[in-house]
């Protein structure tokens, strides 16, 4: 049996003892050039981390712009544009797309996929490393000439002419140079960038389905698999049909630039007093393109959180998770679904009025499996006995934002009410309660829980507790007015919207949410102190400080390189907490490789609990 | 309401009928979703309250899940769902599909086209009497940022881009389309009340894309009729003025 051990590797195995000696490797191999899945995990980790602190600086610019409009930026400001800190109108378009592509593409899908997939898949399904080791240390190191090439893109058309299209990258906007002063080279750059950290997450994604169709421990099954593995499964396979289709059109994008294609551009447009364009193309197909991709990619940024939460959950709660299959069928769905949802996003763009009919059946359906995961998450909360500690406050976090995410999503699937509500601020409030309210809470608590496993050490519940609740203010205060914004018919993307008389009373209101991303912002201090703070002076702890089921806390923390000391067997589900079995051993939980407990003892702690 | 009493609310009732039957859907499922809503926060906020005030030695429950429940929250929020989905097909349908545009409009035909272009709108009218053709003809008449409709009846016309894509956003109408270029999509809308309306543009364009500021003057067909006169009198001035009117 393995029981809950201090912290010290284990070099009595005969196994881990050989097999470390087999890979005598040097510092660079070890921690900077790494095949190690841990060490790629947490690479990924610590440079999503700081990312987020980028997109999150770029997002206040964007507040202060709307709060205080035209007026120079403190601190920021300076930093930003090397001048007084006022925000023009071209910088502030830049901001926005900025801080989306940072957002997206080097914060919540490296987060999920790179640091999470990457760390916990070979530890939960009782692996040694990946498949394709070598493919993996890849997928990180494309992510720096992919952050060069979204740092070249800030500054490679002047001080003021960033990417300027959006982070959707619409054409006419980025398939003509000429187009706005953001539209030349930094559009070029933006879309290498593009390219490469898609690079990244197919290498990942082709590792994930392989490591996880043909690396489990014996006795893991498919339906013994935590829902954190199946949703790193399905968001893989996600990513590898869906992915190509972005990156062919992102070439066909850098083909109409610098080519002379005419793929997305029609014939006689004339921007800026150009040449008239040869044309033949057709600007839609980029929409169709991208959103095929991009609509996936939401749930890609979605589903591996739904996935860790529930694990969370359930261990936190002491309780098996709500239907176990239904989350496994409905997260299928969901993906599934997702592929044939994207026209949602193009409701008024001039597409067959007869596809928005379809689309918005198919939208309405995929709220379908989201709604059985929430429920399924209260009914695993429904008679638990709750750990209430930062990480639990985070997981309930995600699901009461999830709520408010997915309702408020059901206004812009309904065609004719999204007529309104496109590109308004209520869109802008729907996709931060996802992907914000949902993602990074789920993240949060990810973080917290695994900490143990990464270093072997607790991160400060206190202060994670704070950070909790100065975030959650600060996020509700920022976003919740975001949907009397939208209502009131504020568009997205406006360098200043009170130039519009019906929008003037909303100032006070702006700067209201500012001051709340503010708070928001400085409480991420918290959280990085507390990482950096922790990870060499945290509390020592053991392999299981949280008494939870999963094959990665039978391993020691940190696990060794080759991560078990004894090949892990798998005998039962990952959610077995207060089972009868489990209290047969004297436990409300029972690790996936604990052997059968005898009948005879279930039946003597069933009697003995009646008594 | 807090919101609504601060005007955190739509910028006034919608002025057009459909917009009104937008409006109508945007209740109902903004009643739908409030109990939602609030019935599962509050089941959240229960179940955790009740989990974390367990008495010591008292476990948690031993179960699976339930596939009664599991039936029930799967075909009850389906058919919520689909019911949204089919009852708002019909005014999608009269918004965007143009064999469901009002007849009236089929009879007419597009009365002028918008062509948004970097960073303002401009309109095109056909001379009096004449219909509007794709290509422009000698005699059109021309204006920038301002759009003259009569009142009471529907209105259709085309909408274009010169440059990248645009759409067109009037608030208060509750009308949004986005121009793209190469395509000719027509819109239309109603406004029974004569007044200013609000013209934006809701789609990223560059840098100037917060400036796209236009109005809609709803007013009587003959008022319309007056404003194209003098609008083609303005255009048709060639700057020589007879001696007797200079005194």
């Amino acid at each position: 049996m393995a029981t809950v051990t201090p912290a010290i590797e284990s070099h009595s195995d005969g196994h881990a003892h050989g097999h470390e000696h087999h890979h005598e490797i040097g510092f660079i191999k070890k921690y900077v050039f790494s095949t190690d899945h841990k060490v790629i995990g947490i690479q990924f980790l610590v440079t999503t981390m700081l990312m987020l602190m980028v997109g999150g600086a770029l997002a206040l610019a964007v507040r202060w712009q709307l709060a205080f409009p035209w007026e120079n930026m403190p601190i920021l400001g300076k930093i930003f544009t090397g001048e007084g800190g006022q925000i023009s109108p071209e910088f502030y378009t830049m901001l926005f797309t900025m801080h989306a592509s940072v957002m997206i593409f080097l914060v919540i899908i490296p987060v999920l996929a790179g640091a999470f997939g990457n760390f916990l898949i070979p530890l939960q399904i009782g692996a040694d490393d990946m498949a394709f080791p070598i493919w993996n240390m890849l997928s990180y190191w494309c992510m720096w000439p992919a952050m060069a090439c979204f740092a070249i893109s800030f500054v490679a058309g002047g001080a003021t002419a960033g990417p300027a299209a959006g982070w959707t990258s619409y054409p006419l906007l980025s398939a003509l140079v000429n187009a706005a002063p953001g539209s030349g080279a930094a559009q070029t750059w933006w879309l290498f960038g593009l390219t490469l950290v898609g690079f990244s997450s197919m290498m990942g994604s082709v590792n994930y389905m392989t490591t996880i169709i043909n690396m489990r421990a014996p006795g893991m099954t498919m339906f013994r698999m935590p829902l954190t593995i199946w949703s790193m499964f399905i968001t893989a396979i996600l990513q590898a049909f869906a992915l190509p289709v972005l990156t062919a059109a992102g070439f066909m994008l850098v083909a109409d630039r610098m080519m002379g294609t005419c793929f997305f551009i029609p014939a006689g447009i004339i921007v800026n007093n150009a040449e008239p364009t040869v044309g033949g193309g057709q600007p839609l197909l980029w929409q169709h393109l991208f959103w095929f991709y991009s609509h996936p990619a939401v749930y890609i940024m979605l589903l591996p959180a739904m996935g860790m939460v529930s694990d969370i959950l359930s261990c936190m709660c002491r309780k098996p998770i709500f239907g176990y299959k239904p989350m496994v069928y409905s997260m299928s769905a969901i993906a599934g679904l997702g592929f044939i949802v994207w026209g949602h996003h193009m409701f008024t763009s001039g597409m067959n009025p007869a596809l928005g009919m379809t689309f918005m059946t198919s939208t309405m359906m995929i709220a379908l499996p989201s709604a059985i995961k929430t429920f399924n998450w209260i009914g695993t909360i429904w008679g638990g006995r709750v750990r209430f500690n930062a990480i639990f406050l985070n997981c309930a976090g995600f699901v009461s934002m999830f709520i408010v995410g997915g309702l408020s999503g059901i206004f812009m699937a309904a065609v004719p009410v999204d007529i309104y509500f496109h590109d308004t601020y209520f869109i802008v409030a729907h996709f931060h309660y996802v992907l914000f309210g949902s993602t990074l809470f789920g993240v949060f608590a990810a973080i917290q829980f695994w900490f143990p496993k990464m270093f072997g050490r607790l991160m400060n519940d206190t202060v994670a507790k704070w950070h909790f609740a100065l975030t959650f203010i600060g996020f509700n205060g920022t976003f919740f007015p975001m949907h009397l914004l939208g209502i009131a018919g504020m568009p997205r993307r406006y360098a200043d919207p009170y130039l519009h008389p019906y929008l003037e009373h909303l100032l006070p209101m702006n700067q209201f949410m500012t001051i709340s991303a503010v708070l928001m912002g400085v409480a991420q201090f918290l959280l990085l102190g507390n990482f950096a703070y922790s990870v060499f002076m945290g509390k020592k702890t053991g392999r299981n400080p949280w008494d939870a089921n999963g094959l990665e806390w039978s391993a020691p923390s940190p696990p060794g390189h080759g991560n078990f000391d004894v090949p892990p067997v798998c005998y039962r589900g990952p959610y077995e907490y207060s089972s009868p079995e489990a209290k047969a051993i004297g436990q409300d939980f029972i690790l996936q490789t604990e052997p059968p407990v005898d009948a005879s003892k279930i039946a003597a702690s069933d009697t003995k609990n009646v008594h | 309401m807090i919101a609504s009493s601060n005007g955190w609310w739509f910028p006034g009732d919608a002025m057009s009928p459909l917009g009104k039957r937008i409006d109508e859907l945007f209740y109902l499922i903004l009643g739908i979703v409030t109990v939602v809503f609030v019935g599962t926060q509050f089941a959240l906020g229960y179940v955790i309250w009740k989990g974390a005030t367990k008495k010591d030695g008292e476990s948690a429950e031993f179960s699976h899940g339930s596939h009664s429940l599991e039936l029930i929250w799967t075909i009850v929020p389906a058919f919520v769902l689909v019911f949204i989905a089919l009852y708002q097909m019909d005014v999608w349908a009269e918004f965007r599909v143009q064999s469901y545009y009002p007849e009236q409009t089929q009879e007419d035909g597009p009365k002028f086209e918008v062509t948004a272009r970097q960073f303002e709108w401009r309109i095109r009218y056909p001379e009096a009497g004449q219909p509007l053709k794709n290509q422009p003809e000698p005699q059109d008449l021309y204006a920038v940022n301002e759009i003259h409709v009569p009142t009471g009846r529907p209105v259709k016309f085309n909408l274009r881009t010169d440059d990248v894509q645009h759409a067109f956003f009037a608030p208060e109408l509750r009308v949004k389309q986005d121009a793209v270029a190469g395509l000719i999509i027509p819109v239309w809308f109603e406004i029974p009340v004569a007044g200013e309306y609000q013209l934006l543009c809701a789609e990223l364009c560059g840098w100037g894309h917060y400036k796209m500021r236009a109005i809609i003057v709803a007013e009587p067909q003959d008022k319309v009729n007056e404003y194209l006169a003098r609008l083609k009198e303005d255009q048709d001035f060639d700057g020589v003025v007879k001696d007797a009117e200079e005194e």
